[in-house]
């Protein structure tokens, strides 16, 4: 949810969440980012469902070795394998960007394309384009975007049929008192 | 309930040797969907399924399962199975339907996982 990132996807059509109770310190964030603790990257190859979800189990166990809380830490490996999953079964392949700070965690997702032709549809729990390849593997119950936005503090998505995808996501390690 | 008493309800066969079935299993879980088995944050859970391609063991990854029944008589590859044993996950295959395994192992106390 960098500035720059903004500029380049302006014009675009876009999908934002934040969470009940979120929305200040999610501003704060936006405006002054603090310092990375630490970064990770994974290449996502298009169609490849041997090496899919191994960017966010390796982003998990880094996550288990800084010692956040468990139930966080599911939510998310979740939010960040099902996008991960999103950029190998609908993509050309793309890139996962996990940014650590000192109280929360930023994944960012970015494709090679086709985009998405309708956003607002593409969030509509039991909707879903996966072809049979991908439905065969258990996939394509249309729960994805919806299960990343469920398991967020923060989610951003920005895509245009034809160019790339964007997706990014907050997850503060406090969590939610439910 | 205990894993090895699961084991016998579902008359199931474990896949691999030294597979710990000492573990306690508090909650479970049945799907063939996996967004539908990613719902799971909320604590570790058994996972019974028809699915046996190797992205069901990537998402014990992601959601901590306690261990994985697949249904129907289905058994996973090889390299599926390996990949369990890595991680010291036990896989039980048993011939009942999902259905079946979801009553009797209802019907004994296991309860539904939080989702």
């Amino acid at each position: 949810m960098r500035v720059s990132a903004v500029v380049r996807f302006r014009e675009m059509p876009e999908y934002c969440y934040v969470a009940e109770g979120f929305e200040d310190a999610v501003r704060q964030f936006e405006e002054h980012a603090p310092l990375a603790e630490v970064k990770t990257e994974f290449a996502i190859p298009e169609k490849d469902f041997n090496t899919a979800g191994k960017g966010s189990s390796e982003l998990k166990n880094l996550l288990k070795r800084l010692g956040v809380d468990s139930v966080v830490l599911r939510r998310i490996a979740v939010a960040s394998y099902e996008a991960e999953i999103n950029v190998a079964a609908h993509s050309k392949g793309g890139i996962m960007y996990g940014t650590v700070y000192d109280d929360l965690i930023h994944v960012r997702f970015e494709d090679e394309g086709p985009g998405i032709a309708n956003i607002e549809q593409a969030m509509t729990p039991g909707f879903s384009t996966a072809d049979d390849l991908v439905r065969e593997l258990g996939f394509g119950a249309g729960l994805g975007l919806p299960n990343i936005k469920k398991n967020s503090d923060a989610m951003r998505l920005v895509s245009v049929a034809g160019g790339r995808t964007k997706l990014e996501f907050l997850i503060y390690f406090a969590g939610r008192f439910e | 309930m205990i894993l090895s008493d699961l084991v016998t309800l579902l008359e199931g066969e474990v896949l691999f040797p030294e597979a710990d079935l000492d573990r306690e299993v508090p909650c479970a879980f049945a799907s063939d969907m996996i967004s539908d088995i990613l719902m799971c944050t909320k604590e570790p859970t058994l996972l019974l399924t028809g699915l046996t391609n190797n992205q069901v063991i990537r998402l014990s990854d992601m959601i901590d399962l306690t261990a994985i029944v697949f249904v129907r008589g289905k058994k996973p590859l090889q390299d599926v199975i390996d990949m369990a044993q890595e991680r010291g996950l036990p896989i039980i295959t048993t011939k009942f339907t999902l259905y079946r395994c979801s009553g009797l192992l209802f019907n004994a106390g296991l309860r539904s996982c939080k989702i």
